[in-house]
Formats: structure tokens, C-alpha cells, sequence
């Protein structure tokens, strides 16, 4: 399905303690990343909804990055667990539907990670590459 | 819409002008320039004329992290009459032109700055919620930088508690000989301060005691403290030390470093705050009398009691400092210099212990194995540190200077003995440090030598030391008779799941993490949270003093605030579409919601997480600023293809 060229096109949520935080540092830190993915701030990975995923996904998005804090550091403590569950229910449901569950990634990045924060971008981004576009989405 | 250029940072790398006339087509828009520095003056006027000319009902500033300007470009508008909700930060520098490169990276910013557009469409006007706070203050470590941030926020007023793990205050520096590079008696300089927090009134010691748990945010925390029971009463214990003469249990001292033993019932040292005997349960044979009971028997003043009790505290507290301080790292972990199987291999505190007129020798210069007073001594820097493949990676700071004074003090103890040095540089700045290391290197007797050892190993009654000096490209080889290694700091033993508890980050090798590297030294991200001290990295007595007190100021600014605000971007329900279902409810970690026909959200204890937002079933939950509706049309400002330029440029 990989076709030549091909770019994804990724939205990434960020929680603002952790994943956002090492973001920044990636930037302070001027580490290259590609720039496929558009990101936008939450307060905490709990606050990202289900149907934003999807509704990315039918908005010509390829994937879906949602980084939170390790496991145990949430700043409000519990919310990237209820992240854990959603996003593993949501990839069964994708699965269903045909999407590669691949196409939706949870990842913990703390505020001192600005190189892992680069590195699962580069990470998504040839993993979708490989994917290639979502079907239906047209060129993506 | 405003595109800052931030001198070259963003505009070395994104088209800031094509970003500006993009989103001037983009709907909603009818403003959209850039300037060279957003953050100037002249930036934040042209921010405010254009509310005030355009009567502009949002801004958009596409700069750097919204951790950054935010406030700044908030106030900006509030005082041109926009409401500061209605303001916000395209980040296109940390997280897009410090990236990325070529017209990708201007396409990116073209995207993010739309979505934060959409976001602005969709915010409301608020108001900051008032929340009242407690006055008083939470010093987590009795060390110097502990007993110095719990003075000064008392002196300004407010109570303070003094949490301290150990049956003492004091820390470090209570076991420390002399200091550098002045050569004052370390605990003749620190009994004042001791005793000045012993005496304070508002003051409350808390040692033998741990912080078991932490709930709530600044200006309200919630505080579990775990006094553990020292069996005997600090009011009534004279000091007579008849109990421990009695005592039949011999276990090694942490004071001295395991240079000598204590009893089960001990004081580590004579000035210890408060002043009294402890008994330390671990050690002792049985706390039931029937089972030995000599010390009860001896104790004239009757204040062994065996009945005593651990105390479980609860406090309210504004603000909590953390000061946990360090340990040097274990002798387990440089097996190669033969630490912990050689016995006249040392380490750094030891040597400390050594020095000291209160220390297992009384100050003479004697070494462990027996009791000689040694003549060749090697004293080894960084030892753990700067060694990335195999140890610690950072430089332990404090090692440099210590060494130079430890060969000093040596050489004055001793004076026919011989002192080597192996360093790697010498690092000596601060005040002074750089004339003491000369004083030192000068000295005759001492012998710098810049190079690695190789090995340490005991041979006879000598540890023998093989190493290499690099600047004569020479072996060297020293029959030493003690060894001391200037061993790497680390943080303190459990200091790190102190701070995970607060949701305090700590760095990879677990010292705190400062909110900014260069402007928040001293405070965690979570808010009403300082540090102070080793525990945030190795530092000397002056910084820890300094940045003690630096965090004082910092609690005691919340402390003393009439009220503090918290955001109001919050959970909020909309009442006509709530069913009452409670999902939301045991989702919430603060307890915010109560559910009655209806849920309601107590806006002060809501930080703004928004799992009950992504967890209501009917929609009725939503996030100020934040609303699913909003997060759409964000989506969509996010993927949707980016127009060409409306005219060509340039020819
Ligand atoms: S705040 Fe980062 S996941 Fe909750």
C-alpha cells in the first residue's frame, strides 16, 4: 500500500505536564523530528475523547499520536490510566472496522524526554509511512 | 492573528510572512501581521492597538510556548480591554521552527496557528476562581538548606513544619570536619542555626517523622506525616547516657559513617536537636521490658517509655519545600578501587568523620583497619562521577574542593605524611575555591597527579594504588596506607517516590527537576512546590544556604497572598443535558463532583483534567475553552489543505 513520496498526516494531543513539556524541550534542545504531525494541547491525556480520534481519522488524518505522563506521574494522577483503557478499547473497535490499530499511538514522554518525544515522532511517522495512507482518506 | 518572528528563531526557519497572509484568508480573521519580537513593546502595543481598532473579540499570537509569553501577551490584551481567555499561543518555535526546516515547517505553522484560531472562536470570557489558602509551610529535610528555608519563612511569619527523617536536624553538614575554603568548624557554624529552629515559635520539628502522603495543589495541600516513636521523652531525657552504657546491643553509626558502633538506644551527636536519647526499634532486643529492659532501669529521669506510640499527623499547607539532600553513592558500586572489601578504603564522609574532633577517633588521624596513623595517603577524585559508560555521568561539583581540604587538613594532622591527588581537571569555582586548590597543590606534601587509577588493591597491611599520570605519560604506582575516594552524590535514599508523590518531576538520576533550567530554579511544575538544596543537584553549603532561603521567599509570596486564583478553564455541566447517570463522578481524582438530579462540579477543587469531560456519556460535562466542538473544528483547521499563496512573491 506504501506509496513513494508519501507524507502522513498526524495530529498529535498532548498532555501540557508531560508530553507537551518534552515536546518543548525537543524544540529547546533543537532536536529534528519530522513534521507531520499537528499537535494540540490538553490538560491531560484523560481529557482526549474517543471520537476525536475517529474523528480525525475521518478528517484525513493517517494517525493519531495521543502522549501522556509515565504511568504513576499524571499531574492529576490517574488521568493517563483512563487513557490506557480508552485508547485500547478504541483500537479493538478500529481493528473491527478495519483500521490498522497502529494508526493510533499512546505514548508517555515526561517533561525532561525532549529526545524520546523526537524519537516517537520519527518512530510514527515511518510507521505510517509503511502503512500508508488511511483508506478512504483520499491522498491524506 | 499576530506571527512573531522572534528575531531569527522562528523567522530563520518558517515563512513568517506567508504564515500571517494565510491565516489573513483564513474565516474569522480580519487582522493578521507579523512582527520581529512579539514579547517587545512595541509587539505588545501593536497587540493592543489592534484590540482596541478592530475591536477584536480573540487574539492568536503564534510565537513560542504558550509556557513562555502566555501571561505576557494575556495581560497585554486584558488591559486593552480583551478578556485574557480569549488570548492564546500558536506555538511555532519549540514545537515547529527549532524542529523542523524548509517549507514543511512553514506549512506546520500555517496548521497550528489555524487551530489555535478555531480554539479562540470557540473560548469564553472568564474569570479567574478565588481560593483561599493555608498559612503555613511544609520543609520536607532537617539539612542546612532545610533549617535555613524553615527560618526564614518563620521570620516572616508563618508556621512552618520541620519534617526530618533522622532523630536529628543537621543533615550533612553536622558530620562535616571543616568547610572550605574558609576552614570554619562546620558544626560550630551550624549548632546556632540548629538550636535557632529547635527555639523558633513557629517552628514545629518533626524529626524521627516521613511525609506519607500528599493530596490537593498550592496554596491547599493535604499532608499525611508518619512520626515514628523514639521511646523516649525528649522533655524528660537529661543526657546522662547511662542507658546506652547499659545497653547490650552494639550496631555500626550512621553519624560516623560506620567508622564506630552506637548502642540501640543512642544520640548520634552530643548537640543533636531536639536533645534527647532515641531508641531505635530495629536494633534493639525488645521493646517488651521482660526481654532485656536495662536502659528503662538505669534512667534516672524516667524518660524511657516503651508504651509510646507512633503518631499519625494530618496539616494543611500552602506551600511545601523540598530539601531531601543527598548520600554519596554506595561503596558497592566501585568495586574496582576495592571500596567496601578494603577496609582503609574510604569514602569522602568517612574521611569527613575522621577529621572531626567529634569523630570516632577524636580527630586524629587513624585508619579503620588498625588504628595507625597513616603516612601515604590517596585521596581519588570522581570517583563515580564523569564516567558515563560505568557510573554517574554528571560532575559531583562538590568534590574538587573537599579533596583539596581533606589533603589540607591531612598534611596539618600529619605533618610527615604524604598526600596524593588523582583528578581529572580541577574544578573550583566560587568564591575563593580557586585560591584554597592553590593553596593546596603548593603545599608540600601534596602531590597532584591528572590521571585515572587503574586499580586499588590490598597488599600486606598496604592498599596498593596503580594509575597513570597523563601529563608524564608515566605509571605510577603508591604503596598507600589509606585510600579515600571522593565518591559521586546522589540523591537521597527514597527522596524520588517523596517526590513522585507530589508529582514533582526528578531528572534520570533522580534529583528534582527544576519548572525552568534558567528562570525557575527553584520551584517544581507543580505549582506551590519548591526546592531546595542537593536534593535538586550536588551542591556546596553557600548554594544550598542561598537557594534555601530563595525558596522561602517563594512559599512565603503565597503565604502572604490575600487569596490565591486558579483557572477557571474547568469541568462545567450543563445541567439541561445531564442525566444524572454519576459516570462522571468516580472518574474525578479531587472529588470535585457531587451528583444529585444533576452533577455539579466544585470549580475550586477542579484542576482541569477533563476525564469526566471525555467520560460523560451525554455531553452534559464539558471543558471551559476546551469544548468537544472546539477540539472539531481544531481537528479540521489541522488536516485541512493548506490554500497557495494568494500572489507570488518576488516575480
Ligand atoms: S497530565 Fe499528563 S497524562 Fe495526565
Amino acid at each position: 500500500m506504501a506509496e513513494a513520496g508519501f507524507e502522513p498526516r498526524i495530529v498529535a494531543f498532548l498532555c501540557r505536564w508531560c508530553a507537551g513539556a518534552g515536546a518543548d524541550l525537543a524544540g529547546t534542545s533543537r532536536l529534528q523530528y519530522p513534521p507531520n504531525a499537528i499537535p494540540i494541547r490538553v490538560n491531560c491525556s484523560g481529557r482526549v475523547e474517543p471520537s476525536w480520534v475517529v474523528d480525525a481519522l475521518r478528517s484525513g488524518a493517517d494517525g493519531v499520536l495521543i502522549g501522556g505522563c509515565h504511568p504513576g506521574d499524571c499531574h492529576y494522577m490517574v488521568g493517563n490510566y483512563k487513557a490506557r483503557r480508552r485508547v485500547y478499547l478504541l483500537r479493538k473497535v478500529l481493528e473491527e472496522l478495519g483500521v490498522e490499530p497502529e494508526r493510533v499511538r499512546l505514548e508517555w514522554v515526561s517533561a525532561t524526554e525532549g529526545a524520546r518525544f523526537a524519537r516517537v515522532m520519527t518512530e510514527f511517522v515511518e510507521e505510517l509511512r509503511r502503512l500508508g495512507p488511511l483508506q478512504g482518506n483520499g491522498q491524506g | 492573528m499576530f506571527v512573531c518572528h522572534c528575531g531569527k528563531n522562528i523567522a530563520g526557519t518558517v515563512d513568517v510572512a506567508r504564515v500571517s497572509e494565510a491565516l489573513a484568508r483564513h474565516p474569522g480573521v480580519v487582522y493578521a501581521t507579523h512582527h520581529e519580537y512579539m514579547c517587545s513593546e512595541p509587539g505588545q502595543e501593536l497587540l493592543r492597538r489592534a484590540i482596541r481598532e478592530h475591536r477584536l473579540t480573540g487574539a492568536v499570537v503564534a510565537a513560542c510556548s504558550p509556557s513562555m509569553h502566555e501571561t505576557t501577551f494575556r495581560r497585554a490584551a486584558a488591559s486593552a480591554g480583551l478578556n485574557p481567555y480569549l488570548v492564546e499561543i500558536a506555538n511555532i518555535r519549540e514545537q515547529c521552527s527549532w524542529v523542523h526546516e524548509g517549507p514543511a515547517a512553514t506549512d506546520k505553522a500555517i496548521r497550528v496557528a489555524r487551530t489555535m484560531v478555531e480554539k479562540v472562536k470557540g473560548n469564553h470570557p472568564l474569570t479567574p476562581v478565588e481560593v483561599g489558602h493555608a498559612e503555613k509551610c511544609l520543609v520536607v529535610g532537617g539539612g542546612i538548606a532545610g533549617i535555613q528555608a524553615a527560618l526564614d519563612v518563620a521570620d516572616a511569619g508563618f508556621e512552618v513544619l520541620l519534617v526530618e527523617k533522622s532523630p536529628t536536624i543537621g543533615g550533612r553538614m553536622a558530620q562535616l570536619s571543616e568547610t572550605f575554603p574558609t576552614l570554619d568548624c562546620s558544626q560550630c557554624i551550624l549548632t546556632p542555626k540548629m538550636v535557632e529552629a529547635a527555639h523558633h515559635p513557629r517552628i514545629r520539628l518533626l524529626t524521627y517523622s516521613e511525609v506519607e502522603e500528599v493530596s490537593g495543589f498550592i496554596g491547599n495541600y493535604h499532608v499525611r506525616i508518619r512520626k515514628k516513636p523514639t521511646y523516649v521523652n525528649p522533655d524528660r531525657c537529661n543526657l546522662c547516657g547511662e542507658c546506652a552504657k547499659v545497653c547490650p546491643i552494639r550496631v555500626p553509626s550512621e553519624f560516623d559513617c560506620g567508622l564506630s558502633e552506637r548502642a540501640a538506644i543512642y544520640i548520634p551527636f552530643p548537640q543533636a536537636v531536639p536533645s534527647s536519647y532515641t531508641l531505635d526499634e530495629g536494633s534493639c532486643l525488645g521493646l517488651v521490658p521482660l526481654r532485656c529492659g536495662e536502659c528503662a532501669k538505669v534512667c534516672e529521669p524516667r524518660a524511657i517509655d516503651f508504651d509510646m506510640h507512633e503518631e499519625l499527623l494530618e496539616e494543611d499547607v500552602g506551600a511545601i519545600i523540598l530539601a531531601t539532600g543527598y548520600e554519596l553513592y554506595p561503596k558497592e558500586a566501585m568495586a574496582e578501587y576495592g571500596h567496601g572489601t578494603v577496609p582503609d578504603v574510604i569514602d569522602g564522609l568517612q574521611f569527613e568523620r575522621i577529621l572531626s574532633a567529634s569523630g570516632p577517633t577524636r580527630g586524629e588521624v587513624r585508619r579503620p583497619s588498625d588504628g595507625r596513623v597513616p603516612k601515604e595517603v590517596v585521596f581519588i577524585q570522581c570517583s563515580g562521577s564523569r564516567d558515563p559508560e560505568l557510573h554517574k555521568p554528571y560532575c559531583s561539583k562538590i568534590c574538587c574542593m573537599y579533596t583539596a581540604k581533606h589533603a589540607l587538613l591531612f598534611r596539618h594532622a600529619v605533618p610527615d605524611g604524604k598526600a596524593y591527588v588523582f583528578y581529572i581537571d580541577i574544578r573550583a569555582g566560587g568564591k575563593g575555591y580557586e585560591e584554597f586548590v592553590n593553596r593546596a597543590m603548593e603545599e608540600e606534601g601534596i602531590l597532584y597527579l591528572r590521571g585515572k587509577v587503574a586499580k586499588v588493591f590490598r597488599d600486606g597491611d598496604k592498599v596498593m594504588v596503580w594509575g597513570v599520570d597523563t601529563l608524564t605519560g608515566k605509571r605510577v604506582e603508591v604503596a598507600a596506607d589509606l585510600v579515600v575516594l571522593a565518591q559521586a552524590v546522589v540523591p537521597t535514599t527514597g527522596a524520588p517516590e517523596l517526590a513522585r508523590k507530589l508529582r514533582a518531576a526528578v531528572d534520570a538520576h533522580g534529583f528534582l527537576q527544576e519548572a525552568h533550567p534558567k528562570l525557575r530554579p527553584l520551584e517544581a511544575l507543580t505549582g506551590g512546590i519548591f526546592l531546595a538544596g542537593a536534593a535538586h543537584a550536588p551542591k556546596d553549603i553557600p548554594e544550598a544556604v542561598a537557594q534555601g532561603s530563595g525558596a522561602a521567599a517563594k512559599a512565603v509570596a503565597i503565604l502572604s497572598a490575600p487569596v490565591l486564583t486558579h483557572s477557571p478553564e474547568v469541568a462545567e455541566v450543563d445541567e439541561a443535558l445531564c442525566s444524572g447517570c454519576r459516570i462522571c463522578a468516580p472518574q474525578c481524582p479531587y472529588t470535585a463532583i457531587t451528583v444529585d438530579e444533576v452533577a455539579h462540579v466544585n470549580e475550586i477543587l477542579c484542576e482541569g483534567c477533563g476525564t469526566c469531560v471525555a467520560a460523560c456519556p451525554s455531553g452534559a460535562m464539558t471543558m471551559r475553552n476546551l469544548s468537544d466542538v472546539q477540539v472539531q473544528s481544531m481537528i479540521r483547521a489541522a488536516l485541512s489543505e493548506v490554500p497557495e499563496p494568494a500572489e507570488v512573491k518576488g516575480g
